[in-house]
């Protein structure tokens, strides 16, 4: 199991409830969509993956670890988080550097980190970029980029923050074929439900605190009243064909 | 958007002073600047030599006259000081084309002059063969606080981040009919400013919590090598033990 996490409740030091009890178990090479409409605790919820926050209630895993104080390092070496904004993720002066943080962070030096770094870049596309400031490139390639940056960590888990927003639908395609052929556990927080249905094989849908859904992605997007009720709908004209069974 | 190069001091090229390391050049040029500012302004040949040290220097790094001149205007506030110091200065007085002027001032001007000028000559250079990047580096290399030098990192990572918000924030004030003429429209761009270090202000604490999800301990790893060798340390130390060389004979 990669990740699990079990009776999750967390409210913030002003009192506001966000999550209540959330319950999720995720398979090694898994890939996994986390729907929801804003507010419902989703990104509440991925802080809590690599402890960034620490659970009020219940407890979170991590490839058999559980997410403490004591163990941050190891944590947040397992789960690799990319943010929605490239330029928060992205914060040193050369894409080499930034690849590179992780990994240094973690004590790999010299040929090692060399090799991670061009590794990481490789399986995203950007290896040509490896010199270049961040800020000189398309927000498609930052986004890619800031893939790289978690890829170079090995993770057991890669957990992505709305990776399609803000991309044109070519830069979009791109970054799905990458995410596509990675050999990595993988949950996907998005309201881009067509974007889910394409990469993920399961959805969860997080409403009010709670996992409100779990299914295959098919399934979930073809029940439109289950939709509707947490706020989730399908892009005009888009339709899931229904599998008849 | 946003994606020029704002790096104008700074000159690709593969020369010997290029491929100095940082931390070579940055004592260098402030060793210099200190046998500069210890010269007595008498030396009037002692400042010419140093001139000529700083053009060999510019021949070595192929970095043009003309360049260096355009790039000369930081001086110009100085500039202007420096020539109302005789008009006002107290004391003996000559008068030259009619205006009376103060001796003093005349030579507290001349120093200021050719100090000034000499050390932001050095400082053009530099800039010019050294990435701001590899510069921080170099400081650091010389002991440098990191927290000092990690602001200065960030600031160079995000100096477009932050400049492209303040040029969408004038297009929208813009795009509603605001024009800045006067006074009056001071409150309206004081809370641009205000909204623009808030927004700057939570990305801090965005870019903070990126930064921890990749194990951040307070520290920044080092990971480019640029250690120097004696070689790249003599050639550096080359110009300001010649300046001091010249200010001794003069």
């Amino acid at each position: 199991m990669t990740l699990e996490v079990r009776d999750l409740a967390y409210a913030y030091p002003d009192g506001t409830q966000a999550l209540f009890g959330v319950d999720l178990r995720i398979s090694r090479g898994e890939r996994v969509a986390l729907l929801g409409p804003n507010g419902a605790g989703k990104t509440t919820l991925v802080m809590h993956l690599n402890g960034i926050l620490t659970a009020g209630h219940g407890t979170v895993r991590v490839a058999g670890l559980q997410v403490g104080k004591e163990n941050l390092q190891e944590i947040r070496r397992r789960v690799g988080l990319v943010f929605q904004d490239p330029d928060d993720q992205l914060f040193m002066p050369t894409v080499r550097e930034d690849v590179a943080f992780g990994p240094a962070n973690m004590g790999v030096r010299g040929a090692e980190l060399d090799h991670k770094v061009t590794d990481a870049l490789t399986r995203v596309g950007m290896l040509d970029a490896i010199d270049r400031p961040p800020h000189h490139l398309s927000f498609g390639q930052r986004r890619r980029v800031a893939v790289a940056t978690v890829l170079a960590m090995d993770p057991e888990i890669l957990v992505l923050d709305e990776p399609s927003s803000n991309l044109d639908p070519a830069s979009r395609r791109e970054l799905a074929q990458i995410l596509k052929n990675l050999d990595v556990t993988v949950l996907m927080v998005t309201h881009d439900l067509p974007y889910a249905l394409e990469l993920c094989e399961r959805a969860l849908i997080l409403s009010d605190g709670v996992i409100a859904a779990d299914g295959p992605t098919r399934d979930i997007l073809a029940n439109e009243s289950l939709l509707t009720a947490h706020r989730l709908e399908l892009p005009y004209g888009f339709a899931i064909p229904s599998t008849g069974t | 958007m946003g994606a020029g190069h704002h790096h104008q001091l700074y000159r690709p090229g593969d020369t010997l002073v290029h491929r100095l390391p940082p931390q070579c050049k940055l004592l260098a040029v402030a060793a210099f600047a200190i046998v500069v500012v210890a010269t007595p302004r008498e030396r009037f040949l002692a400042f010419g030599g140093y001139l000529l040290l700083l053009a060999a220097v510019a021949a070595v790094a192929r970095v043009s006259p003309g360049f260096v001149l355009r790039r000369m205007v930081v001086e110009l506030p100085f500039v202007l000081f420096a020539f109302a110091i005789p008009v006002i200065g107290l004391g003996e007085r000559i008068s030259i084309w009619g205006v009376s002027l103060s001796v003093d001032g005349l030579w507290a001007s001349w120093n200021i002059l050719a100090k000034a000028t000499l050390g932001v000559i050095a400082s053009i250079l530099l800039a010019a063969t050294t990435e701001p990047r590899s510069m921080l580096l170099g400081a650091q290399r010389l002991r440098m606080p990191q927290l000092l030098v990690q602001i200065a990192t960030f600031m160079l990572r995000y100096l477009d981040v932050v400049l492209d918000a303040m040029r969408r924030m004038k297009v929208a004030r813009e795009s509603r009919g605001f024009q800045a003429r006067d006074l009056r429209q001071a409150p309206i761009l004081a809370k641009s400013a205000g909204a623009l270090f808030i927004r700057s202000y939570e990305r801090g604490e965005r870019v903070h919590l990126a930064m921890l999800s990749r194990g951040y301990t307070g520290t920044m790893p080092v990971y480019r090598d640029i250690s120097a060798d004696v070689r790249q340390w003599l050639f550096a130390g080359a110009l300001p033990v010649a300046a001091a060389a010249l200010l001794f004979i003069s």
